[in-house]
Order: structure tokens, then C-alpha cells, then sequence
């Protein structure tokens, strides 16, 4: 092929990985990078955010809806530090990405030069590895290893750093042959016997799944575990999606906000399969009065996970898709039909906790939107209140349809999520914010209308930091400090400024007529829904304490205000 | 074991940062590849936070390598240079005691005596704990290295470099 610059390797390599698409912004150690684009944008469309942030977050949200491999390329200094949150975001939510950022020439490194940053440094605790590509001979053995990397194994972001020398050197290209399929671990034929035999000897077994069966793929797996030895199951925030909702014995997320059955089904019982899932403070609440401690039977891509917060009984390494395929021949079927039952009488008493107000509750606002999109359609989401209601009341049929910043919780996730979703799927995204996290992403609206994406923004505004807000109710003596934003905003005017359809709903009917119009425009839309500054995300717990003191429903609420 | 490439110490180090450990002693240095490096360190913490950093480790892309060395099946070994003060008063005392620890004078003046030490963890602590009893000026140690006992090769648990 000759000889091409670093740039030009870069772009052609990212083409022989079968990168289609890159969010990212231009600036001045990227030059030669957006140069070499320049001639292959047939090959690779590039879409520009108003923000490094927000790139991030859009090839975070590209991934997660595809399981291919995100890209997203900034320019040195600011640019690269700008990437930092959304990398620590895909990094605590295993995702798997490659960010590629310019910086100054190898001569200037380490003078301070302008612009110069040391993102290799910063991102190290942030990243599954990173290098910063030295010599130009070495870039494309080292781009194809970090893609390798990236989505192999426990999946994460890679960071490579690329000085603006190297893109212009020149060297004989010649395209590497393909690197070899990562090797799967091997499965431990005892440990998988051990598993199946704390499962056959349980009486009230529970598996808990969390984002692991996603990056697996195990939905169908985990459904027939479940239905082999008639176990209820759960799954944490990232797990969501992994099965459809309506999956019998399905009891939805539990933890800290989760489901009343799940959460307490998954509290009593005597063997807890766990897939996939790393058992977060938040799902868990104090691990040290964690009940099912001892009782685990875990499966997970990464042996680091194993008893890091909670003693397992059971540890199997692997891909949970390929350890289930060989651990259900083992398992003997089973109906534990007390636990069934017991389990019914959660789920019964659950019911009686439900919301049935007929005005623009929250629960009211999720129900219409899953009455009025199509099942496959994927829902984004912000962090806060809005977050934890999209995760107990929306309903899904198809993996990666629910995609949501877990581990590190970031506000200002959902709007660039969003676009990469969108252009992930060419389908119609539903974006559920509040009206906190909004404000920290809503300049990317300008990035929805460039590409007329079809995402539907829908913001619950109380005019608080809600989450936060609850926390201080509960447990500060409802000193709400800094929490009330009351800002003088028109939300819808301000979406119609950017050029996006926007309307609000006050009442249930509103909305329903709103969204459905809003789900055939072709492009993106806005509609603002009031509601209550003290509606509250139930249950839920005080952080630190233990799932026995989970609060339930608005009336342990109250009476733990004092009202 | 740790690929030889500029970060990788950094790495390493960093996950003991991250996890809160007080590393008390590191050495790397090349070794019998030129492409491997090998990082030797002590460090104390609970038993549970251990297993996870250890894993953690093995996790690192750029380490290839690792075993934790049981004292009981392993040869360590650290140096020591101490340079005293000379003076009339002490000057016997000190060369006395340096004597019965076989440490080898390797600089003299008329202000001060640097000795040479090589010798198990515990035995420089005894020898500097000594010395404490006249003018230590200056203490450097070089942390520990370590080798299994026996055929046990570091190298050989490495499936491709």
C-alpha cells in the first residue's frame, strides 16, 4: 500500500476495525487526524458534539446499544480532559470504547508546551489500559490491540494518546493480518459442579444478573435456569433490559430502590446465583448485614470480582453465556413450591404498595410511555429521580433497550447517550431526564437538530435536585440545602430556540397525545412534564444501612419525616 | 513480572495508591529478557484487601507475571549503605558492632564511615537499630529482591511476551 502518515494509518486501521462511526472535536493536535477523515467520509461518518463530554457519552451510548466498540476522538489538553467523565462513566459500567486524543509533539512533551496535557496520567485509574504511541511504527499493532481490548474479557475504555509528530511521520503501511479471537478462560469442570450442587441443594434459591448478561448476551440462558429449577429472579440497574420485563418469575431490579419481592425475595434466600453482576453498595445496602453473604454462587468474566465485597460460596470464571450453557445440564430440575409461593405473597404485597393516582405522577408519566412506544424502542436516561422511576416502571423486550449511567452516576449522561444510541440503531430514542440533569447537557440539542435525530426528550421538572432533595427529607431533617433550583427557565421555549418541537403536559391525557405525536416526527422533540417537587423514589434505603430497614412506601416515608 | 515499557511501574504502584497500601519496599530493575522487567515489593494491609489488589494486579495488561513469595520458600535479600559519624568517642563501638554484623567499610573520613550491609529485612532493621545508639547521618536501602527456591522460574508462568 505504500507509505502513509500516522494520521492516515490511524483513519485506515479504524476503517479495518470496522469503525463506521466517531464522535469527536477538532483541534489543533487532531489536525492531521481530521485531515486523514477528510478524505474518507464515505467511510466513516464523523459526528462533532458541542462538547468533548458529551462525544464521550454519545460513543458511550453507541456501544451500549450495539455492543460494538465506541470511538471518540478529541484534541489534547482541555479536549482530552474533557473525556475524563465520560470515560470514568463507561470504565464503572464495563463499556467498551476507544478514545483517542492528539497531543503536542514527542519534542515538546513535558515542557508545558500549549495544550499539553499528560492524559495517559489521568486517565490510568480510569481506563482498562492506555498508551501514548511513541513511535509512528507502532500504531497500528498498537490502535488494533487497544479495540482487542477494549471488548474483550471484562469489557472498558482504551485510551490511546497520539502526538502530533507521529500522525505526520511517514512509514511503509502494510495492513496487519487480524488479530486472533481472544481466548475465552477455560471452565473449571469442579467449580462448575460445585455451583450446580449449591444450586441442587438450595430450597429457595434467587438469581441476581447485572450488566455481565448483557455484555454476554445470556438473556435466554438465564430465563431457562429460572425455569429449570423455578427461581424468582432479579437484576441490578445495569441488568435491566438483559430479559424482557414481563419474563415469569421476573421480579425486576432490587436494591436500594428496587422492586419490594426482588429485593426482599433476594435478601431471603438460601443460594444466590449471581451472573454478571458485582454487587454495588447500592444494590447490597450494608454489606456486612447482607444476608445471602456466604451464600453466593458467583459467575463472572472477572476473577477480581470474586468475594471482593461479599464471600462467595462459589466462584466460576467465565463468559456467563458459556458457563450457563454447561452449568443447566447439571442443574436438576426443581419447583420449590413454598418459595413459589412465598414469593407470590412478596410480589401480592408489592402490589399493594403501588401508585394509583390518576394525575401526572411519575408512575404515570412511565406507563404512558410505555403504552405509547414500541416495545423495542430504547429509553435513555439522566441520573436522579427520573432515573430510578424509568428503572421500576418502564418495561422492555430487547437487550440494550434501557441504557443508564450506573457504577459512576453521572448527571449529564442521557442527551449525548442519546445521539449515539440513535445513530447506533437508526431508531426512534426516548430520553428520560429531570430537569438537573438537562441543564447540564442541553447544549448537545444543537447536536440532535444537526443530525435531526430522533430522540424524544421527556423532562420531569420539579424545579429541585430531586434525589438529593429526598435524602435531605428523609434524612436531614428536610434542610434543603442547595437542592432548590427554581430557575427561571422556559424549558420548552428555550428546546424550540435550539429548533426541536417542544411542548409541556400537565396532565396524563396531555402527555399521551404529546408523545405520540412526538414519536412519529422524524427528528428530535421536547416535552416538559411538571410534577411534584416532593414526589419520592420508594422504597428506599438510608445509605449505610441494611435492607432490613428498607423504607417502603410513603407511608414509612412520612413517618420517617416526622409527619 | 511487568512488560518493559515506560508506565508500567507507574501502573503497578498506582493500584497500591488506589487501594490505600503503604508500599515498604520496592525494587525493579531489567532482567534475564530484556523485553521483562521485575518489580519486588513489601507492603502491609488486611488479608481480604490483599486478594483484591493482587487480582487487580494480574488484571494489568502490562504485568505478565506474578507470585506471592512465602519467606518460608523464597530467597530475599536487601543492601544497605549507613553512613555514621567519626569521632573519637565511638569510633571502637561503631566498628565493633559492624564487625559482628560482617558490614564492609566502604568509605572512611575523618567526619564519617559509610558501611555496606546485605542481609535479610530483619537483620538491617537489627543492624540499624544498633547504630541508633551513636550518629546514624544518612540511611539508604534498596528494598527487597526476591527468588523463589528451588527450579521455580518467574519467567516460565509467561505464555507469550
Amino acid at each position: 500500500m505504500g507509505k502513509l502518515t500516522g494520521a492516515q494509518i490511524l483513519v485506515q486501521t479504524l476503517i479495518d476495525q470496522g469503525v463506521d462511526t466517531i464522535f469527536g472535536y477538532p483541534g489543533g493536535t487532531v489536525l492531521d487526524i481530521y485531515d486523514a477523515l477528510y478524505d474518507h467520509t464515505d467511510q466513516i461518518r464523523h459526528i462533532e458534539t458541542t462538547h468533548e463530554q458529551h462525544a464521550c457519552h454519545a460513543a458511550d451510548g453507541y456501544s451500549r446499544s450495539t455492543g460494538r466498540t465506541g470511538v471518540v476522538l478529541a484534541t489534547s489538553g482541555p479536549g482530552a480532559t474533557n473525556l475524563v467523565t465520560g470515560i470514568a462513566t463507561a470504565y464503572l459500567d464495563s463499556v467498551p470504547l476507544v478514545a483517542i486524543t492528539g497531543n503536542v509533539g514527542n519534542g515538546m512533551i513535558g515542557t508545558d508546551a500549549f495544550q499539553e496535557l499528560d492524559i495517559t496520567g489521568v486517565t490510568l485509574p480510569i481506563t482498562k489500559h492506555n498508551y501514548f504511541v511513541r513511535d509512528v511504527s507502532r500504531l497500528q499493532e498498537t490502535v488494533r490491540k487497544a479495540f482487542e481490548l477494549a471488548n474483550s474479557g471484562r469489557k472498558g475504555p482504551v485510551l490511546v494518546d497520539i502526538p502530533a509528530d507521529v500522525q505526520r511521520q511517514e512509514v511503509l503501511y502494510e495492513k496487519a493480518a487480524p488479530l486472533p479471537d481472544p481466548e475465552e478462560p477455560d471452565l473449571d469442570a469442579t467449580d462448575l459442579e460445585a455451583a450446580a450442587a449449591a444450586i441442587n441443594e438450595s430450597r429457595r434459591p434467587f438469581i441476581y444478573f447485572g450488566g455481565g448478561v448483557l455484555a454476554s448476551g445470556a438473556g435466554d440462558e438465564v430465563i431457562e435456569l429460572s425455569r429449570l429449577i423455578n427461581a424468582p429472579i432479579g437484576c441490578s440497574l445495569m441488568g435491566i433490559s438483559g430479559i424482557p420485563t414481563n419474563t415469569p418469575r421476573f421480579l425486576g431490579m432490587e436494591g436500594m430502590h428496587g422492586h419490594f419481592a426482588s429485593t426482599k425475595a433476594m435478601n431471603q434466600c438460601d443460594c444466590l446465583i449471581a451472573l454478571g453482576a458485582r454487587f454495588n453498595d447500592r444494590s447490597t445496602g450494608d454489606r456486612t448485614r447482607f444476608a445471602p453473604s456466604g451464600k453466593v454462587v458467583r459467575v463472572d468474566i472477572d476473577s477480581s470480582e470474586f468475594s471482593k465485597t461479599l464471600d462467595d460460596r462459589v466462584e466460576v470464571l467465565g463468559d456467563v453465556k458459556t458457563v450457563l450453557r454447561h452449568l443447566i445440564p447439571l442443574v436438576d430440575s426443581n419447583t420449590h413450591e413454598e418459595w413459589g409461593r412465598h414469593v407470590r405473597e412478596l410480589r401480592a404485597e408489592e402490589k399493594g404498595y403501588a401508585d394509583y393516582r390518576e394525575t401526572l405522577t411519575p408512575k404515570r408519566i412511565m406507563d404512558i410511555i410505555n403504552e405509547k412506544r414500541d416495545p423495542t424502542t430504547t429509553v435513555v436516561t439522566d441520573v436522579g429521580q427520573h432515573q430510578m422511576w424509568a428503572a421500576q416502571y418502564l418495561t422492555f423486550d430487547r437487550p440494550r433497550s434501557f441504557i443508564t449511567s450506573g457504577g459512576l452516576g453521572t448527571m449529564g449522561f442521557g442527551l449525548g447517550a442519546s445521539i449515539g444510541a440513535a445513530l447506533a440503531t437508526g431508531e426512534h430514542v426516548v430520553l428520560v431526564t429531570g430537569d438537573g440533569s438537562f441543564a447540564m447537557n442541553m447544549a448537545e440539542l444543537i447536536t440532535a437538530v444537526d443530525n435531526q435525530l430522533p430522540i424524544t426528550v421527556v423532562m420531569l421538572d420539579n424545579h429541585v435536585l430531586g434525589m438529593v432533595r429526598q435524602m435531605q427529607s428523609l434524612f436531614k431533617r428536610q434542610r434543603y440545602s442547595q437542592t432548590t433550583l427554581d430557575r427561571q427557565v422556559d424549558y420548552v421555549v428555550l428546546a424550540q430556540a435550539f429548533g426541536v418541537g417542544a411542548t409541556r403536559a400537565t396532565t396524563p391525557e396531555e402527555f399521551a397525545g404529546q408523545l405520540s405525536a412526538a414519536l412519529l416526527v422524524d427528528g428530535p422533540t421536547f416535552i416538559e412534564c411538571p410534577i411534584d417537587k416532593d414526589e419520592f423514589v420508594t422504597p428506599v434505603l438510608q445509605i449505610g444501612a441494611s435492607m432490613d430497614e428498607l423504607i417502603v412506601n410513603m407511608d414509612d416515608v412520612k413517618a420517617k419525616m416526622g409527619r | 513480572m511487568v512488560r518493559n515499557e515506560f508506565g508500567a511501574l507507574n501502573r503497578v504502584t498506582s493500584m497500591f495508591r488506589r487501594r490505600q497500601f503503604n508500599i515498604t519496599g520496592l525494587t525493579v530493575s531489567e532482567t534475564e529478557t530484556e523485553d521483562l522487567s521485575r518489580i519486588t515489593v513489601q507492603f502491609e494491609g488486611e488479608d481480604r484487601a490483599k486478594t483484591q489488589l493482587v487480582a487487580q494486579l494480574a488484571k494489568l495488561p502490562d504485568v505478565i507475571s506474578w507470585k506471592e513469595f512465602d519467606p518460608e520458600d523464597s530467597i530475599s535479600c536487601e543492601l544497605l549503605l549507613i553512613k555514621m559519624a567519626n569521632n573519637d568517642a565511638t569510633r571502637s563501638s561503631v566498628l565493633d558492632a559492624a564487625e559482628a554484623f560482617h558490614a564492609k567499610t566502604v568509605d572512611y573520613t575523618r567526619e564519617s564511615i559509610v558501611f555496606r550491609i546485605a542481609g535479610q529485612t530483619h537483620r538491617i532493621d537489627n543492624f540499624i537499630d544498633l547504630m541508633r545508639d551513636f550518629e546514624i547521618l544518612e540511611v539508604c536501602r534498596t528494598g527487597v529482591v526476591s527468588l523463589e527456591r528451588g527450579h521455580g522460574v518467574m519467567r516460565r508462568n509467561v505464555a507469550s511476551v
